[in-house]
């Protein structure tokens, strides 16, 4: 509501500021349209981009968030069940499976035999928290991270768990968790996008992502994720065919013609696009600059392992990641894809699990270092967790494990979470919840409130309803707070 | 159940002794009155129902559910009513504001009796609680919701200057226009004018030929030729297919996880060619919703109905059948409800509505309509041309392609299927679905149509044919007005109801009631002709103003909803692109067939894949089919074309009546560097090279071709000096590089830096404001 109130009084604003410049331009200042940066020392107004108030003192500014996509197991990485070593091969008892449902790919299996990780766990920081010995680094930044074991959704199949944990609906067309902050802080940066995007992949049993995750949904497309890649053409149609020089010289022959026709007709939209044009001139220097990796220094590039230095690698997404959110922007996210192991688990979840250890881990550490995590939130983790018996045959070095809603792992970091807890508990099978369920709807507004913002409050009136992150639901969970 | 019947009847009757009056149906809209002057007479549907729909009905209104302390404000017979926790008090006492308990609750200072609630983000403005206070003083008259009512035609306004207006619609408009002290804009001069009807109504600048045609014909009636000219085009099917491509969430792909691909395009050029034959409205929507049930159905008729399979279809393995079935039934539920009856149905799929007279029932009552269908949750996984198309299904025969079915663009003899509507013989039993949960099967209901907007007759078969019929009575409130507005939008920028999709309580009042309603009368009456009705808005005395915005107007009416001035609006993300290629002379104008794959940056599918299916590699197409136009560009839903989605084109997820139309620097950006626009840039510079006239005289064809105008000595002054400037700073080697672009070859013959410093010449021109913008 009050957020509103700002959007409007920011239009209103925005009117009145167009209708002083175009005295300026008609009669007085007609030169200085050549000055590149005119516009770029006004405050903050003048690229459609309100800088947001929030709801109260927040704790975190920026968010990253590292997407495992496809759904890590929580059995072979953050929740220890060595009742299922023990049982490995019986039947999951009737009792704990209940209702639930399964998927179409399971649905016909005759039997639903236990199994128990292929790897160990041991004990790590103040919690003492499990981890498996897969992730050597994550558990030594034990002391940092806030483990969540009792997460859970309502979708059982990719497509829609993905959408609901990224726009809080599992049917598409919402905005998205960057996009709805994007809409209700602002940009910090005036020359990167508040909401960018990138995407890796491991070799594991892959599941699509879709640029409907990163979509702004009814919000106004500033608040849209741009996918950025460190390939050649950082962000779509970046690259230019002609030199900084040349280009500069384009862009003041058409703002001069386009204050020409804004002479004729008086048309605010017409200033709106000669800023735009200033602003994606602004992008071609600083994005490149900004994912330029060769400049790293060697430590950093031992923090963050070599694969840092393979574009398109999500070790050197985490970096970039660092970088762009050091420059202000409001929501990294981050996908990595290949966690789908309904099959071969013990080889796949290995080879996914080195992509990300030790670049996730050196992330929170940068950061760390950097002075940067008080006021960063990372967070990682999937879309839903993996069920406690195997799908599929279980051989004596193979198994897989099929989706499971009702339980799954998390971690997060920095940004106003406590350090170094465990929050939640599944039962002894890894099957259910047994204390401190946290829905998706609770998690999107613990985001949001790390962030200063009341979830309730962050709405936006699109077809005659008022739509939140959190849809009519969610609940803080005060006790992860620091 | 049955009292929430009865009290709808009660108010309902109560209503219609309320007589309608005029003077609001003429009178602008509330948003356009200054904030601090109250009407003399209030208005329930325009000044108050907005107020207590936004902030009451929430807790006050239809969903039953979420009603508190048993009131509901939406309702007269509960408003008047002894309240059930103080049954000494009454919510609403007519003419006294000081005895009626909501007037007190809402101007309460005390924060523990304040409504809305002290803790509720809803809050109400002071000049909110004064027309509330009016409303009471003066008998606090409730009415029924204006778009429930039939449309009627009134009386057309007067005006003062008698010799503006030059149909109908002039006089509504201008109407309003003097009622608030202004003149309409002198009408656009006749280059301008000109482009804005090609760009209308074939969505393509128009040719050098027709404009010095039209700039030297004085005849009277020059204007209207034209029109009627544009109106036979066959280009003129493909832009109005667009809006309907939208409505009707056409792509070419199935939209779910892997994302595999579709033959839905067959109906996409049936859609064009029903356009372009000027199928009435009725029998096109008819034909669309139950094609397969009229009697003795053509193949035509039952290709029209793959509408509705044109939503999203699962090929992702493990899915639960009934899951996604259902989701398939609510999918045409909700795009029935929003793009044909401009209601937002999809919120009574879980709950009551709460702002709209629309139960949960009445919901599933609509979707058992479309719970027939021969179809599973998910048929086939992903892979092999037989899964291009889900049961029920049609084959395409070539023969078919030769005889009955020949607006199908067929390019190879190869095996075509398109997923359409067929019933099961027997009827799915239809359940409420509690909270819309596809596995919690509440009470069993049967095909019936909401009650608030118009009953359903017993005479009409309870299956879709019946539908379509109950949806084109005369006396259906909505239908006529929802399209009309829908075209509107089209022509005008935005709607008459701007809130194309909304006709509900939350949705924006009309700008203009009495024209909407004149409109929607006179299409009906006009046989649900699309061509007269596109005809009589463009030639409009309103459709023909400059789109100048003085100082005056901008001040006073900023957003245009007075019409004092002619529509300026950036182009739709397909024309921009066919207006690039147009005016290049690049364009490929052959119509239908399947989608196309243009330049697109490397990467986009592949970075986002699960590597399965015909689209998880990009294979760009060559030669002809990179120059088809917008509308014909694949569309694969995950990962929609991405020069179009930066410029606000629809991903075809869900039924869109409106687009956003922003302004960013990613637009920019295409515009800079998109192959298409530096290739077109470069095609067009080397044909004007060719030419031996003047620079000055090649830069002027340039322009006029792609902005639709002569430059005015100084535009051109600036474009020759940069020319100049370019030529002289260019090297053989800067310029061989900014040609190489796009696969069109390079003339022989021809100076290179020439060429270079004339591209960006054009291609300036290409990323000046005017030129995507329709002016």
């Amino acid at each position: 509501m009050e957020k509103e109130w700002l959007e409007h009084g920011f239009n209103m604003n925005r009117r009145r500021f167009l209708s002083t410049m175009s005295l300026g331009i008609g009669s007085v200042a007609l030169g200085s349209l050549l000055v590149p940066d005119l516009f770029s020392g006004l405050g903050g107004e003048e690229d459609g981009l309100p800088d947001g108030i929030a709801h109260f003192a927040p704790k975190a500014k920026r968010v990253i968030y590292l997407f495992q996509n496809g759904a890590p197991a929580q059995q072979e990485l953050f929740d220890y069940k060595p009742k299922l070593r023990e049982m490995q091969g019986q039947e999951i008892p009737s009792s704990v499976r209940g209702t639930q449902r399964l998927t179409g790919m399971t649905a016909f299996q005759a039997s639903f035999p236990l199994v128990g990780s292929f790897i160990d766990f041991k004990q790590y920081g103040p919690s003492q928290a499990w981890i498996s010995d897969l992730l050597p680094y994550t558990a030594r930044i034990a002391d940092d991270i806030c483990i969540i074991r009792s997460m859970y959704t309502e979708a059982i199949n990719h497509d829609p768990a993905l959408t609901f944990l990224q726009t809080g609906a599992q049917q598409g067309n919402r905005p998205s968790m960057g996009s709805w902050l994007s809409y209700g802080l602002g940009n910090e940066n005036k020359n990167l996008p508040a909401f960018t995007v990138l995407l890796s992949r491991g070799i594991g049993n892959g599941q699509g992502v879709y640029s409907k995750l990163w979509s702004n949904g009814f919000l106004d497309s500033v608040h849209q994720g741009v996918q950025f890649s460190n390939g050649e053409d950082p962000v779509l149609y970046l690259r230019d065919g002609m030199s900084r020089k040349e280009r500069r010289v384009m862009l003041d022959q058409l703002a001069h013609l386009n204050s020409e026709a804004y002479r004729e007709f008086g048309d605010p939209e017409i200033l709106a696009r000669v800023r735009q044009y200033e602003m994606a001139y602004r992008m071609q220097t600083e994005v490149p600059e900004v994912m330029d990796l060769s400049k790293e220094p060697d430590s950093i590039v031992k923090l963050y392992g070599p694969d840092c230095l393979v574009p398109g690698s999500f070790a050197a997404n985490c970096l970039l990641a660092r970088k762009l959110s050091e420059k202000g922007v409001r929501f990294v996210q981050l996908y990595h894809q290949g966690w789908d192991q309904h099959g071969n688990l013990p080889f796949e979840i290995r080879s996914q699990a080195k992509d990300v250890d030790q670049a996730s881990a050196a992330l929170v550490t940068d950061l760390k270092q950097q002075g940067l995590l008080d006021e960063t939130l990372v967070i990682w983790g999937g879309e839903f967790g993996r069920t406690s018996y195997t799908q599929g045959t279980l051989t004596a070095d193979n198994y897989g494990r099929d989706h499971h809603p009702r339980c799954f792992t998390i971690w997060m970091a920095g940004g106003g979470v406590k350090p170094g807890i465990v929050y939640g508990e599944t039962d002894e099978f890894g099957y259910n919840i047994a204390r401190d369920p946290v829905h998706v709807h609770d998690f999107h507004a613990t985001v949001l409130h790390l962030l200063g913002l009341n979830h309730e409050k962050l709405v936006f009136k699109h077809l005659g309803r008022r739509y939140r992150l959190t849809d009519v639901a969610g609940k803080v969970v005060d006790d992860i707070l620091s | 159940m049955r009292f929430y019947r009865k009290v709808l009847s009660i108010s309902l009757a109560l209503v219609s002794i309320l007589i309608f009056i005029s003077i609001y149906w003429l009178r602008p809209s509330a948003g356009l009155l200054a904030s601090n002057d109250l009407p003399d007479t209030v208005s329930y549907n325009f000044d108050i129902r907005p107020i207590l729909s936004d902030k009451c009905f929430s807790c006050h209104g239809p969903d039953a559910n979420k009603r508190k302390a048993g009131l509901r404000m939406d309702d007269p017979v509960s408003a008047f009513a002894a309240l059930k926790e103080h049954p000494q008090a009454h919510a609403l006492v007519a003419g006294k504001p000081e005895l009626s308990e909501a007037f007190l609750r809402i101007s309460a200072t005390d924060t523990a009796r304040v409504m809305p609630p002290h803790s509720s983000p809803l809050k109400l403005s002071p000049i909110e609680i004064r027309l509330i206070e009016r409303w009471i003083e003066q008998g606090a008259r409730y009415e029924k919701h204006w778009a429930f009512v039939p449309p009627r035609k009134m009386a057309l306004p007067n005006v003062e200057r008698t010799d503006w207006p030059r149909n109908e619609i002039d006089r509504f408009v201008l109407a309003q226009i003097e009622l608030k002290g202004l003149e309409p804009n002198e009408p656009a001069d006749k280059e301008r004018l000109l482009r804005r009807v090609c760009l209308d109504l074939t969505g393509l600048p128009p040719r050098p030929e027709m404009m010095d045609r039209f700039v030297a014909d004085n005849t009277p009636t020059a204007f209207e030729k034209v029109v009627d000219e544009l109106l036979q085009q066959p280009a003129y099917g493909e832009k109005m297919a667009i809006h309907w491509l939208d409505l009707a969430r056409f792509a070419d792909s199935y939209g779910f996880q892997d994302d595999g691909y579709r033959t839905q395009w067959p109906w996409r050029d049936w859609v064009i060619d029903a356009f372009n034959r000027n199928i009435p409205y009725d029998r096109f929507v008819t034909w669309q919703l139950a094609g397969d049930l009229l009697p003795n159905a053509t193949r035509e008729q039952v290709l029209a109905t793959a509408f509705n399979r044109n939503h999203k279809i699962t090929e992702e393995g493990g899915v639960i059948q009934e899951e996604y079935r259902s989701s398939y039934v609510t999918d045409r539920t909700d795009l029935f409800g929003k793009g044909l009856l401009g209601v937002t149905m999809e919120c009574a799929h879980c709950h009551d509505h709460k702002y709209d007279p629309f139960s949960t029932r009445e919901y599933y009552q609509l979707y058992a309509f479309f719970n027939n269908v021969r179809e599973v949750g998910i048929e086939s996984v992903i892979g092999g041309p037989e899964t291009y198309a889900k049961n029920p299904r049609m084959e395409i025969t070539d023969a078919e392609v030769s005889s009955v079915l020949r607006f199908i663009h067929k390019t190879d003899t190869g095996t075509l299927i398109v997923s359409v509507m067929g019933d099961i013989d027997t009827v799915r039993p239809t359940h409420v679905l509690i909270r819309g949960n596809y596995d919690a099967p509440g009470e069993k209901v049967e095909a019936a149509t909401p009650a608030a907007i118009l009953s359903f007759d017993k005479a009409l078969p309870k299956n879709r044919l019946g539908l379509a019929q109950w949806l084109f009575d005369r006396k259906h409130p909505l239908t006529a007005r929802v399209y009309v507005n829908l075209l509107w939008q089209e022509f005008f920028g935005k709607g008459i109801v701007q809130t194309t999709g909304d006709f509900g309580m939350q949705g924006e009042l009309p700008s203009h009631p009495a024209l909407l309603d004149w409109l929607a009368v006179d299409f009906m009456e006009h046989g649900w002709d699309i061509k007269y009705l596109v005809r009589k808005m463009v030639t409009s005395a309103t459709y023909r103003q400059s789109s100048v915005a003085s100082k005056e107007k901008l001040a006073l009416d900023p957003d245009n909803i007075l019409l004092a001035r002619g529509p300026r609006y950036r182009l739709h993300a397909e024309l921009i692109r066919d207006l690039v290629l147009s005016s290049s002379g690049l364009l490929n104008r052959s119509i239908g067939g399947p989608s196309v794959k243009p330049y697109q940056p490397p990467g986009l599918w592949e970075g986002a894949t699960s590597g399965r299916g015909l689209l998880s590699i990009y294979v760009q197409d060559h030669g002809e089919k990179l120059y088809r136009r917008g509308l014909y560009t694949l569309i694969k839903r995950t990962v929609p074309p991405v020069s179009m989605a930066i410029f606000d084109a629809s991903n075809r997820d869900i039924c869109e009546m409106r687009r956003l139309r922003t302004n960013t620097p990613l637009q920019a950006l295409v515009m800079m560097n998109d192959p298409t626009v530096l290739e077109a840039s470069r095609v067009l510079a080397a044909r004007l090279l060719q030419q031996s006239a003047p620079m000055e005289q090649r830069i002027t064809e340039a322009h006029r071709l792609i902005v639709g105008r002569k430059p005015r000595p100084k535009e051109l002054e600036l474009l020759h000096g940069y020319y100049l400037q370019t030529l002289s700073s260019l090297t053989p080697a800067t310029a061989s590089r900014a040609l190489d672009v796009g696969e069109y070859p390079l003339p022989q013959q021809i100076n290179m830096t020439e060429l270079a410093a004339m591209m960006r010449v054009v291609a300036t021109i290409y990323n000046l404001e005017e030129t995507i913008t329709k002016s």
